[in-house]
């Protein structure tokens, strides 16, 4: 028996001595829905939680509001065609969405990008990844009651943004990545102006440290709330900077870099023995400032050649089957491609890492004050889009 | 006597004359900090630039928010306890008036003079406590119930490091007579030197920062704004609110915002006197401090409602267990410790 169920265990039993006290006083529980329209959901998750006073009894997270259907709309679009949908799922990160199912449909067709492409692809993909991150940190203070950071968030994001529009020629939904390479090269002093923005990142990020971070109100509210211990998260599979924040030292960019060039950058992965929402924000910023080196570094590195393999002019898929996974903003992300050798995939299957993330919530938000029920939401950075696909 | 008092000695002229006075003054602090704090200065802490279109700098942005407000319809929700529903603001808002009633504003410029004065304020500021519980209560909404419930412990908890820290300025100056506080703080003097007079901002600094921390609590803005907590309870007691008397709310958040920092300034910074002005009797002070005493006083307001409005707009906020536990666990014993070390000096020069 692990410690977490021994835990469990003694928590049901204050919970049944708690319902004989509440039948002495003839009090009863309440029953609040947290969404589909609140402040706090950005998006439409509807979080039903059973309160006794302020404290949570029982919590359910019930998903499906923004359920767009992909995976059954992909089936009647050509490759090509499906990167648009799969933009829209994690809509702050969009470009890192294409990635792996570019991957996907490589691995089946047996073609390689030519060097740059993969390079100006590992680029786009750290560029998205801060473009998302960055409006989390400033995110999680508006859930804890601080206004100001969101603001500062947006600001900086805008620069990152540019830089993205300016190469893909879409802000949010670049749809930039063709099987094979990429669409277009790079403008030109590009490298220079994405520097610049990458400065004004970093600076964003000792913002945060300083403001929120290093505020104690912010550490009485996140330290030692939301503990997910290691094996939990690994029960529920959980990915991304929150399993790396219960101390799992894992990586899919540095552990399975298929078809990106992160074995060539010089970088680390950041992991946080805590477990807690604080732990979770720590390592996000870690990953952030990481993510700049890991730029600096391949924005001085860019191989000179083409930017697309030879490919057909109409891409029909080989027969077969494949999955790729790579380590995506919000954790791990993986297409499963299931081909007959037709214009369109089969079968598609995403895996989405909010989805997964979000399912440890029921375990989670057990005894947690209501407050804390925001906050541990917030930290578990879910993007609806992600959950429901 | 007050000037004005004389020329409209019947009672119901008087009465007249702090109603609207007091409206005025209430009114017109909840508009300037609003446009000042609320819709300028925080701007520009988050890096933009506000209101800009109605009028130069967006300064007529005010009446355009209340002209909103007024034509809003008039909802409530089907479930309300309609009485209440529509009695809370004026409740609320009435708090906030009655506090008005007791600042001096120069030597013979006030509302009314009491001899209790700030234990008069202490007391009606807990009046809006009601008005919210009926707010929270009668809006017929979960958000709105635990907003109400929030505020109600929220309130009476800090109602204690509030009085308390009062205490030692009210042992300092011998008198609950809000103008005998300022009298007391222009004429006395810090163990013999009585050039500037004693603020008591210098000799109760730890009472200072305990009212101030306390007056942000009672004020509900963050750090302490868990019965609104947007980002948890929706609005809180807030959530059903809309039009008139949404407006209402807002206005009195903002004027008891205002009314306590004068009520501060008058307390610890000297109220509407002047560092280096004495007098022997309230009769003495020039006639000019009627006109100049108001403008310092609003000085003093400004700056003690921007400390206010930039922690609001800085810090993240508690849980609401950690914020009892603040005002019980520390707030309180060193209030205490303070009105014990307060009143041993006292006696001993």
């Amino acid at each position: 028996m692990t410690m977490t169920e021994r835990e469990q265990l003694r928590y049901i039993a204050a919970q049944a001595a708690d319902a004989r006290v509440n039948l002495e006083l003839e009090t009863e529980g309440m029953t609040l829905n947290i969404g589909p329209q609140h402040p706090a959901t950005h998006g439409t998750l509807r979080v039903l939680v059973k309160l006794d006073g302020e404290q949570v009894v029982a919590a359910e997270p019930i998903m499906g509001y923004m359920h767009r259907g992909y995976e059954k709309l992909s089936e009647m679009r050509t490759y090509p065609q499906v990167t648009t949908l799969i933009n829209r799922i994690d809509w702050l990160g969009s470009f890192a969405n294409e990635v792996p199912f570019i991957l996907a449909a490589e691995k089946l067709m047996d073609v390689e990008a030519p060097p740059r492409a993969q390079h100006i692809r590992t680029i786009l993909f750290e560029l998205a990844r801060i473009a998302n991150v960055v409006l989390f940190l400033g995110d999680m203070a508006v859930q804890v009651g601080a206004i100001t950071p969101v603001f500062f968030a947006f600001r900086d994001r805008e620069h990152i943004l540019n830089m993205i529009e300016s190469a893909t020629g879409g802000r949010f939904h670049p749809n930039f990545d063709r099987i094979g390479g990429i669409k277009d090269d790079l403008p030109k002093g590009w490298i220079e102006e994405t520097r610049g923005a990458l400065k004004r990142i970093e600076a964003f990020c000792d913002e945060m440290e300083t403001l929120v971070l290093g505020n104690e109100i912010f550490q009485t509210r996140t330290r030692g709330i939301g503990v997910i211990p290691s094996d939990v998260a690994l029960q529920y599979g959980m990915s991304g900077a929150n399993l790396r924040a219960t101390g799992v030292d894992w990586d899919l960019r540095r552990d399975a870099p298929c078809g990106l060039v992160y074995d060539k950058v010089d970088w680390k992965v950041w992991t946080h023995p805590d477990g807690d929402s604080f732990a979770r924000y720590w390592v996000r910023l870690q990953e952030t400032r990481e993510a700049c080196k890991i730029l600096d570094q391949l924005l001085g590195t860019i191989p000179a050649g083409p930017i697309m393999a030879k490919v057909p002019r109409i891409i029909k898929v080989p027969a077969g089957e494949a999955y790729v996974e790579t380590e995506n903003p919000l954790g791990a992300m993986g297409y499963y491609i299931v081909s007959k050798g037709e214009l369109v995939p089969f079968r598609l299957k995403i895996r989405s890492a909010s989805f997964s993330n979000i399912s440890v919530t029921p375990w989670l938000l057990r005894g947690v004050y209501l407050p804390d029920v925001i906050t541990i939401l917030a930290s578990l950075y879910f993007i609806l889009g992600d959950i429901d696909r | 006597m007050n000037v004005l008092a004389n020329i409209l000695d019947p009672y119901w002229a008087k009465t007249i004359v702090r109603v609207v006075g007091a409206l005025a003054f209430a009114i017109l602090i909840a508009g300037t900090l609003v446009y000042v704090y609320l819709f300028k200065a925080v701007s520009f802490m988050q890096s933009r630039l506000g209101p800009m279109e109605a009028g130069p700098q967006g300064s007529m942005q005010l009446l355009a928010e209340v002209g909103k407000f007024l034509q809003k319809e008039d909802i409530y929700p089907t479930k309300a306890d309609r009485l209440l529903f529509k009695a809370a603001p004026y409740v609320v808002f009435m708090s906030t008036f009655l506090l008005v009633l007791i600042i001096p504003f120069g030597p013979d410029a006030w509302f009314a003079n009491l001899d209790v004065g700030i234990y008069f304020a202490l007391s009606v500021s807990s009046i809006s406590v009601i008005g919210i519980l009926m707010a929270g209560w009668s809006s017929a909404n979960k958000y709105s119930l635990l907003g109400g419930l929030r505020a109600a412990g929220q309130l009476i908890a800090y109602e204690l490091p509030l009085v308390l820290a009062v205490v030692g300025v009210v042992i300092q100056a011998g008198t609950l007579n809000m103008q005998g506080i300022v009298g007391a703080q222009a004429n006395g003097e810090i163990f013999g030197f009585g050039g500037i007079g004693n603020p008591y901002i210098l000799t109760q600094f730890v009472g200072f920062a305990i009212f101030m921390i306390s007056m942000q609590a009672e004020l509900t803005q963050t750090p302490f704004d868990m019965p609104i907590a947007e980002s948890e309870l929706v609005a809180g007691y807030l959530t059903e609110y809309s039009g008139m008397r949404f407006l209402l709310f807002f206005i009195a958040e903002f004027a008891t915002a205002g009314v306590f920092s004068a009520i501060a300034a008058v307390l610890f910074l000297g109220g509407w006197s002047l560092p280096g002005l004495h007098w022997e009797s309230l009769g003495d002070v020039s006639n000019v401090m009627n006109v100049v005493g108001p403008l310092v006083l609003i000085g003093k307001v400004m700056v003690l409602s921007f400390i206010i409005f930039w922690v609001r707009f800085t810090f993240p906020r508690f849980r609401e267990d950690q914020l009892q536990r603040l005002a019980w666990k520390f707030l309180i014993p060193i209030s205490l410790v303070n009105i014990a070390a307060t009143a041993v000096l006292k006696v001993a020069f």
